[in-house]
């Protein structure tokens, strides 16, 4: 791929030294693969569909991986590449990854199709925190709080749910993140307390009353706390592709909204009147104001859609998976899906790529546990977060967060 | 805070804990469910009374009681200052659980390995715990001064893998007690464990409060001669104020973030020890608890200052040491606790909200921001 002679890149001494470390990076893992990944003899088996497990010798396959990463490393530290970063970023990635469940299935066989399913489903509250979290962000208000928001309306789903049945359930939950989201927007935005403070004091609280109205009532009364979760649904047609049939159209509705949550988001976004002002208000507030936009009303609207989202993403759990709640049953997606936003630098289609990174991690470990591979559990249970450290350390520094984030609007 | 008089910030403190307790109890009694089934109001508002007392009595009423909330507070005024600290700095240091499980592990591996003298030996684990946190610590701060990754990120991320990098520990060789098959620690050489607070009561084995309490003690005069008496501290409140004219001023902004981290670290990894060291004699899964986090608010309610932390942990250590009372003598989980602590921290984290409930007439509060965009 050339250059056309037009369009010359200069690089900062930042992007370079950047570049220079991703390379690092890549000749780094291409060198572990290398060494442990191929150090396993025997077959690894990869069972893509019911009747089909696709079977490749393990030890070639991984060398040949890691050749691709070590030569990936020393053409982004020889000459940089540009705009394929990314594209070399996805390919580096999947290397890695494939050549770890090479050598991990060596010798046995897993469903790799069943993970990818898995990977799609449990990303699907991340996803929806996440693009709550944007569409916050990009208004110009920091929210902490989808944690808590995920929390607080897994439990209405759940204790509504059971009671009216999983649609009601669903709506309560969106009315619940409206709800705190409507805390977060009087506090942050009328009595402009410190953002991260009240979305913080939003997660405790959460936490708190679903943790103290679990043990005081519904452990004593099971039968609010008890739901007929969805069931996946197949696409008719798109379901009968194989592989990608399973992995992206045999799911439950959750998977599907969100989907759409992502694709009308981005539009929204950058393609209507709302989007521009939304984005001009998290960049610059005054500006947007002195030209007629209501930034106080806007930033109001965004927060409590923002809500219904991470709303119908806490309906999730109930509805969507165990027919349950338990205490603290997010276990700190929501901060997971905080990072999702700025590892997808803000945009709705990035955070989506996030959180099925952190879904693949989810379901790894969960797959992993069943091959013997002599790696203590506890390593495999630390891997999302790891990879969201290297992650965030890594690649975020090349993006830029909306300016105004974190400040209250002052008319005046 | 300094704008605001005194009167009027106690008197706000007493609202908002006030106005809590009034929600608390809605809560309570919105949430008997069986007694309100049978429209039987007298149960369930006797039920808040009984809660209450059992929340005073617990935190206060008795020597014991007493013994209790010093327990509890030691642990969250450690990691309070940890936050402070880092909040002075303008970082926001969610690690606290992270570097106080790492601070603990390392005192703990001082704590079986050494055998006396207890003079040398309880010193020199404790500090082994402030290294383990500053140690850990630094990871967040290095990693914002490099790569510019925000720290409310790497810290929580640190927080999860620190737990289960615990975890995996107490099953090694070198940690787990012999003999026994689940994560559970040695045990500290008695010549290491802290020496208890009344230890003059010999005949009140029950008082569990531990001399850590006077490491809290000493850390907040640190805290308070770090920020107002050393160059180090002007620095960071320096930094914390505004990054970018600290840095024209020629201050190494970088490696401020890092020591400040570290610092904050310390005082996490010495709550860590304090817990170790003191309050069980061994460490399990789970010793750090959700102190980090409470940590927070205690620092966002004492508005980072040495005395207003110190007075923050001191509320939320009788809170805790009060709802095990009320847990024990009534049907209302502990649970609560948190509600009240969420409850309290909004409450005072909205001032105007509180004087418009109660109408009082004050000089308008100065609020600062905690949060300067996601950096990079």
């Amino acid at each position: 791929m050339s250059t056309p002679p037009d369009f010359v890149v200069e690089l900062s001494a930042e992007q370079r030294k950047r570049s220079r470390n991703v390379g690092f990076a890549y000749v780094v893992l291409g060198l572990i693969s290398a060494v442990i990944f191929t150090n396993r003899p025997g077959d690894a088996g990869f069972k893509l569909l019911d009747d089909f497990i696709f079977v490749i010798p393990a030890r070639p396959f991984a060398s040949v991986l890691a050749i691709v990463l070590v030569a990936l490393g020393a053409a982004q530290l020889m000459r940089g590449l540009g705009r394929w970063t990314n594209v070399v970023l996805a390919i580096a990635t999947m290397s890695f990854v494939v050549g770890f469940l090479t050598w991990a299935a060596s010798g046995g066989s897993f469903s790799f199709t069943g993970m990818l399913q898995d990977t799609v489903a449990r990303s699907v509250p991340i996803t929806l925190g996440a693009i709550a979290g944007i569409l916050c962000e990009r208004s110009g208000v920091i929210n902490i709080a989808i944690e808590g928001q995920l929390l607080g309306s897994a439990f209405a789903g759940s204790v509504v749910g059971s009671i009216l049945g999983p649609w009601p359930g669903i709506l309560a939950a969106m009315l619940i993140g409206v709800g705190l989201s409507a805390i977060l927007a009087v506090f942050a935005i009328k009595y402009r307390v410190d953002q991260v403070i009240v979305g913080f004091a939003i997660n405790f609280f959460a936490l708190g009353l679903t943790s103290f109205l679990t043990s005081r009532v519904l452990t004593p009364y099971p039968q609010y706390n008890s739901i007929k979760p969805f069931r996946p649904y197949a696409v008719p047609l798109l379901s009968d592709i194989p592989v990608i049939g399973t992995v992206l159209f045999t799911q439950t509705l959750f998977v599907y909204v969100s989907f759409a949550v992502v694709a009308v988001t981005t539009w929204a976004l950058f393609r209507t009147r709302w989007g521009l002002r939304t984005r001009a208000i998290g960049e610059y507030p005054k500006a947007a104001g002195t030209l007629g936009v209501d930034v106080i009303k806007l930033r109001y609207r965004n927060l409590l859609i923002a809500g219904a989202v991470a709303g119908f993403g806490g309906a999730w759990w109930p509805v969507g998976t165990v027919g349950r709640f338990d205490q603290n049953i997010t276990g700190g997606r929501g901060f997971i899906a905080l990072a999702a936003v700025i590892f997808g630098r803000w945009h709705p289609v990035g955070a989506l790529s996030a959180a099925l990174v952190f879904g693949f991690s989810e379901a790894i470990q969960l797959k992993l546990s069943n091959l013997n591979t002599g790696i203590p559990s506890e390593f495999l249970l630390m891997s999302p977060y790891l990879v969201t450290l290297i992650v965030v350390a890594g690649f975020v520094g090349r993006s830029r967060s909306p300016k105004a984030s974190g400040q209250p609007y002052d008319a005046q | 805070m300094d704008r605001i008089s005194r009167t009027t910030s106690i008197r706000l403190t007493l609202l908002a804990v006030l106005s809590a307790m009034i929600v608390g109890a809605v809560i309570i009694v919105l949430s008997d469910i069986t007694s309100l089934r049978e429209g039987d109001f007298g149960t369930a508002f006797g039920t808040v009374l009984d809660a209450y007392s059992a929340l005073f009595i617990g935190s206060f009423g008795s020597l014991r009681a007493l013994s209790n909330t010093i327990s509890s507070t030691t642990p969250l005024l450690l990691c309070g200052i940890s936050v402070a600290v880092a909040f002075k700095a303008g970082l926001f240091n969610i690690g606290a659980t992270g570097q106080m499980l790492a601070g603990g592990m390392f005192s703990l591996w001082v704590g079986f390995s050494m055998h006396g003298p207890g003079i040398v030996q309880i010193p020199v684990a404790i500090l082994a715990g402030a290294l383990g946190g500053a140690l850990f610590g630094a990871i967040p701060g290095v990693l914002k001064a490099r790569t510019g990754a925000h720290e409310v990120i790497t810290t929580i991320m640190l927080n999860n893998m620190a737990a289960f990098l615990v975890l995996w520990l107490l099953k090694t060789t070198i940690f787990q007690r012999e003999g026994r098959t689940d994560p559970i620690s040695k045990l500290v050489s008695p010549e290491g464990i802290l020496p208890r607070l009344f230890w003059f009561l010999d005949d009140r084995k029950d008082l569990l409060a531990h001399s850590g309490f006077y490491v809290a003690i000493l850390a907040v005069i640190i805290f308070w001669w770090l920020l107002q008496r050393s160059t180090v501290g002007f620095e960071f409140r320096s930094v914390g104020l505004n990054l970018d004219a600290s840095q024209y001023a020629g201050m190494h902004t970088k490696r401020l973030m890092v020591l400040a981290m570290m610092i904050s670290g310390a005082f996490a990894g010495m709550a860590g020890a304090s817990e170790v060291l003191g309050t069980y004699g061994y460490a399990s899964q789970n010793f750090a608890g959700n102190i980090g986090f409470d940590a927070i608010a205690i620092a966002l309610l004492g508005r980072s200052t040495p005395v207003g932390t110190a007075f923050a942990a001191v509320l939320f250590g009788a809170l805790q040491a009060g709802g095990r009372q009320m847990q024990a003598n009534t049907d209302v989980p502990i649970d609560l606790i948190v509600v009240l602590r969420a409850l309290i921290f909004m409450f005072i984290a909205a001032p105007l909200l509180v004087k418009a409930i109660w109408r009082v007439k004050a000089a308008q509060t100065v609020e600062g921001q905690s949060f300067r965009g996601w950096g990079a």
